[in-house]
């Protein structure tokens, strides 16, 4: 039953979190931190003409918040901040509706089982949250998901 | 579940303790529930919840000015358990228990009432490094306001105050030295006798914030010459939103009120508003009659099992979960004072405490996971979280040793 939420897809990258480190020539980047769990994660930009080129992250978080960054970073890449936005708030949808599920989320629909554990759900969505900090034109605030 | 691994305490019937309490009786995702977050909240027996029920049913009226039967009724209830909480306590006179929404307000209290009156700046207020948020927040907020300082005991590896250093932090400008009687985070019993002592030694008075002990062991509060002693209900397997502030008659009454309002007055009129006696002048308002009831009711219900036993009983428990987590490859327990509460916090490699939790909750296993309202304690062993089973004397033997196959499963699961 718990294997729900925690599907092999997030484990494996809980374990193994893709593009988790600095970006020496990022040109965005934004703290996020979850005080409650003590969730602290980085993520780091390359926007070139509203496209973006390059994404990375490090934290210390559970497997939910890292598996989240790590999924994150891999579907953000060639994206416009439009297209951003669209997905952050389909992936939203996602965690706390009962709508039925999008076609179009890739691997990121493994986080539907989150649905059912809200005490979670911010954990899912601290990157995004400060995915979306780094967009916005000043990121001075660090993010919390409190 | 496995059986029982050590033999249960002589007379100490936890099966039919158990039955005693109806929100022990449910599963949890298809698993029987194992509570093990008591140090948060305590379950409520039957008993209590009776008399709760009966308050509301048969004799609910406010108290202290009604000469009707209804109010005469409920007043006597509630205060009835003011004499109980004093020999409960061993207070010296029952004027000297005051009752409060919980530890946090009774804290609040003295840090509003005696601090804005006897403060000064320059002076100092000794707390311990393992504090609970609610006993360091109050003493910042006054020491802000007074231009005082606050002075931290720190704790050892093991989790025990480092005593040699608090006779260093003690001088002629403290004033209070506030302290837990029992860390809710490591669940180390502090030597509030000795601290106490001390604290007298350079006239600074002294506060113990007993949340965690008063559920789990005997406390006298003229034995250890507590100047002020505050504790929950909710944590004694009594009702939330009542709690108990115990304080000298000496000193409550050089004290200003806290609140304005009904029952802490004597006479008022525009000019001028004269107080009451103790412990009234602390008790603006219709209080939470219902809640002062139950509290009464769970303080029956401990001193029918008897606290001693409750102390002996919990004791094994703790040795027990100790012994089995300590099976679990990796794990590694945050706290090993040598006196110590049932109180495990533990930390599993690299696997986030919220991780362990969702999984054990899914096993029915209801733990604690996060920093515990003690975010200093996780600084000092630099870990954002621990994951903490924390015991009460309806917990078994077995239900131990479940959490530790629990937590043998989520280590593979994550590893």
């Amino acid at each position: 039953m718990v294997h729900d939420l925690y599907q092999e897809i997030i484990l494996d990258h809980s374990k193994r979190p893709r593009n988790c480190h600095p970006m020496e020539d990022a040109n965005r980047e934004a703290v996020g931190h979850n005080p409650l769990c003590g969730d602290k994660l980085k993520v780091f930009l390359k926007v070139e003409d509203d496209i973006v080129k390059d994404v990375s992250f490090v934290c210390s978080g559970c497997a939910i918040s890292t598996a989240s960054a790590s999924l994150m970073s891999e579907s953000l890449k060639g994206k416009t901040r439009d297209d951003v936005v669209k997905l952050l708030e389909k992936f939203h949808d996602l965690l706390t509706t009962d709508a039925p599920i999008p076609d179009d989320l890739g691997k990121l629909v493994v986080f539907c089982g989150v649905r059912e554990y809200p005490a979670r759900v911010k954990c899912a969505t601290l990157a995004w949250h400060t995915l979306k900090s780094a967009l916005a034109d000043s990121a001075e605030e660090p993010v919390t998901t409190e | 579940m496995s059986t029982l691994t050590s033999p249960p305490l002589a007379g100490f019937d936890v099966e039919k303790i158990r039955e005693d309490f109806p929100v022990l009786r449910q599963k949890i995702h298809g698993k029987p529930l194992v509570y093990l977050d008591s140090a948060a909240t305590a379950q409520k027996p039957q008993q209590v919840i009776d008399a709760i029920v009966k308050f509301y049913s048969v004799d609910c009226a406010n108290i202290h000015r009604g000469v009707h039967e209804l109010s005469q009724r409920s007043t006597a209830a509630y205060e009835e358990t003011r004499i109980k909480v004093k020999k409960f306590l061993n207070a010296r006179t029952k004027s000297e228990i005051i009752f409060v929404r919980g530890t946090t307000e009774g804290i609040n209290l003295v840090s509003h009432s005696w601090g804005r009156k006897n403060l000064r700046e320059g002076d100092e207020i000794v707390i311990a490094g393992l504090e609970h948020h609610s006993n360091i927040v109050p003493w910042q907020l006054l020491c802000e306001e007074k231009g005082a300082s606050l002075r931290v005991i720190p704790f050892d590896d093991r989790g025990e105050l480092i005593l040699e250093v608090y006779e260093k932090l003690l001088g002629p400008r403290t004033r209070m030295v506030a302290v837990g009687h029992v860390s809710n985070a490591l669940g180390t019993i502090n030597p509030v006798k000795q601290i106490i002592e001390m604290a007298h030694g350079v006239g600074a008075l002294a506060l113990v914030d007993g949340a965690q002990a008063v559920p789990h062991m005997k406390v006298d509060v003229q034995a250890l010459d507590a100047d002020f002693y505050t504790f929950s209900g909710h944590k004694l397997f009594g009702p939330t939103g009542i709690g108990v502030l115990y304080g000298k008659t000496k000193l409550l009454n050089a004290m200003p009120p806290y609140q304005g309002g009904g029952d802490m007055i004597r006479t008022v009129t525009f000019e001028k508003t004269t107080y009451n006696d103790l412990p009234y002048k602390f008790e603006a308002g219709t209080p939470d009659i219902a809640g002062g009831i139950g509290l009464g009711a769970a303080i029956d219900y401990v001193n029918r099992i008897g606290i001693e036993k409750i102390q002996a009983y919990e004791h094994e428990l703790l040795v027990h979960g100790t012994e089995v987590l300590n099976t679990v490859p990796g794990l590694q327990i945050v706290g090993n004072a040598r006196e110590k509460a049932a109180v495990i916090s533990f930390v599993l490699e690299k696997i986030h405490p919220h991780d362990i939790g969702t999984v054990l909750d899914r096993m029915g296993i209801a733990v604690r996971t996060g920093h515990h309202c003690a975010q200093p304690v996780m600084d000092r062993y630099q870990v954002p979280a621990t994951t903490r089973a924390s015991m009460a004397f309806y917990n078994t033997m077995a239900e131990l040793d479940y959490l530790a196959a629990g937590v043998k499963k989520v280590k593979e699961m994550f590893s």
